[in-house]
């Protein structure tokens, strides 16, 4: 790994004035995938400026019909968190299917959606509930957050702080996870609320995406003979040694089907 | 270089660290407790499992530094210290759970943290609790065994 500079901010105006001094320099969350990176040598920040200490990304708050989660707050805290279990089991399950419990035990939630890695779960869930990614400076719908492979609204510099979930009437996530690395090889998030219906996909394109003639089926009915006979077009989907884009576009429907399923099993 | 000081398997231990040290490297070499393996060094293997704060962590991929001030729990400290094997290393052994012993130290680092949080677990529990741990040899199944069997051990203990 390339030298750098290790600083530890106790403050989101710290880390973001850390960061903004810094060359190149990246912020540390749970490095479950920054310090792979580093080690291969695809990344070589100039400072790390660790959040591990930073009290206003910690936590999980309920309140009203909304829940925020702290950016720092781990995979394994998101999964084992009551309220979450109660209100909102999708994200429990969502958040208790990543990687393994050791990553779990550091990665956190705001380092996987600064992250927009094309297989990860988090953005299903913060895409298919309508989740706002809320940083230092501003707000972010997440209609708006997730740009492309690897990339998001996030400016050089900002720092992710919540995210705040609205709770939704029913919600539902069934991931089909790749057989060695347990990403998403497809991963689909269904949710209906009062705003209406929301069908997120990840892990079949080069970015999360809602897949709008699901949605569309899914407003009329809540239910999985709704998805009967409609299907996800190939065109965009991703092809790769796991599956080939048809083989992709046949399980999006397919799990849709299973997480609108298991919305109306339990509440939410 | 940076002074780190962590209390390691009940001793406080300190040691000076340049930023890019790996807890894993910090550990072994440093402070010579070679007990924790590094298998992949990618993330991926688990043999590097150690138990830091109360949680299972993969030590290869966290920073020394992010451990300053830190408990940590290594294999060399499950055992007691008259060498009674702790249940789950004796369970290890009375199943068979081990051939070349590479993946062991952190099968049982993280056995030992699956079980303090579900102490009754499930056949099925016990393999989605190992899924960060990869065993070349055993084929698992008598890993998942010893593991089943501590829980019963460990009742009352
Ligand atoms: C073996 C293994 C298996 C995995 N399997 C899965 C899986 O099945 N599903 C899945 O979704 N993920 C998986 N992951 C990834 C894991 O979830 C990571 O924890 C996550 O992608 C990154 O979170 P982190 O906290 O570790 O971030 P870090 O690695 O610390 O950071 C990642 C990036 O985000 C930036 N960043 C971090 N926090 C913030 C913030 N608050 N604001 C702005 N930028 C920030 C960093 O600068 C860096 O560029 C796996 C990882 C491993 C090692
Ligand atoms: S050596 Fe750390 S996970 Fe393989
Ligand atoms: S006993 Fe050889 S790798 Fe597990």
């Amino acid at each position: 790994m390339d030298t750098f500079t290790f600083k530890r901010a106790a403050s989101v105006a710290e880390a973001v004035a850390a960061a903004t001094a810094g060359v190149d320099a990246k912020f540390l969350a749970g490095g479950q995938t920054l310090l792979p990176v580093m080690k291969q040598g695809l990344a070589a920040p100039s400072d790390l400026v660790s959040l591990a200490r930073v009290a206003a990304m910690q936590g999980i708050g309920v309140n009203g019909g909304m829940i925020s989660i702290g950016a720092m707050m781990r995979h394994a805290d998101v999964a084992a968190h009551g309220e979450i279990k109660a209100l909102l089991p999708a994200l429990s399950v969502l958040a208790g299917g990543i990687a393994d419990p050791h990553v779990r035990n550091r990665g956190t939630i705001g380092g996987s959606l600064a992250n927009n890695d094309p297989a990860a779960d988090y953005p299903a869930a913060v895409l298919g509930l309508g989740a706002t990614v809320v940083t230092d400076r501003r707000r972010i719908a997440a209609d708006d957050f997730f740009q492309g492979m690897f990339t998001t609204a996030l400016e050089a510099g900002e720092l992710i702080t919540r995210v705040e979930f609205p709770v939704p009437e029913r919600a539902g996530y069934i991931k089909f996870p790749h057989p060695a690395s347990r990403y998403a090889l497809v991963g689909v998030m269904a949710s209906k609320s009062a705003q209406g219906v929301r069908v997120a996909v990840t892990g079949a394109g080069a970015c999360v995406f809602r897949a709008t003639a699901l949605e569309q089926a899914l407003a009329k009915s809540f239910t999985p003979g709704a998805l009967d006979g409609v299907a996800v077009g190939a065109d965009d989907l991703t092809s790769d040694r796991a599956g080939s884009a048809s083989y992709r576009a046949h399980l999006i429907t397919v799990l849709a089907k299973r997480a609108v399923a298991r919305a109306l099993e339990v509440r939410s | 270089m940076t002074e780190l000081s962590m209390t390691v398997n009940g001793v406080v231990r300190r040691a000076a660290a340049a930023p890019t040290v790996l807890l894993s490297t910090f550990l072994r070499e440093s402070l010579k407790l070679t007990g924790t393996h590094v298998g992949c060094d990618t993330s991926q293997c688990g043999a590097c499992t150690v138990i830091v704060d109360g949680r299972s962590i993969k030590s290869c991929t966290m920073l020394a530094v992010e451990a300053d001030g830190a408990a940590i729990t290594t294999i060399e400290g499950v055992a007691k210290s008259d060498g009674t094997l702790h249940p789950v290393q004796e369970a290890f052994r009375a199943h068979h759970a081990l051939q070349c012993g590479f993946c062991t130290p952190g099968m049982v680092m993280a056995s030992v943290a699956l079980l303090a949080h579900t102490p009754n677990p499930t056949d099925a529990q016990v393999r989605h609790g190992l899924e960060g741990n990869m065993c070349r040899c055993t084929g698992y199944q008598n890993i998942v065994d010893a593991v089943l069997a501590a829980s019963q051990s460990m009742k009352g203990a």
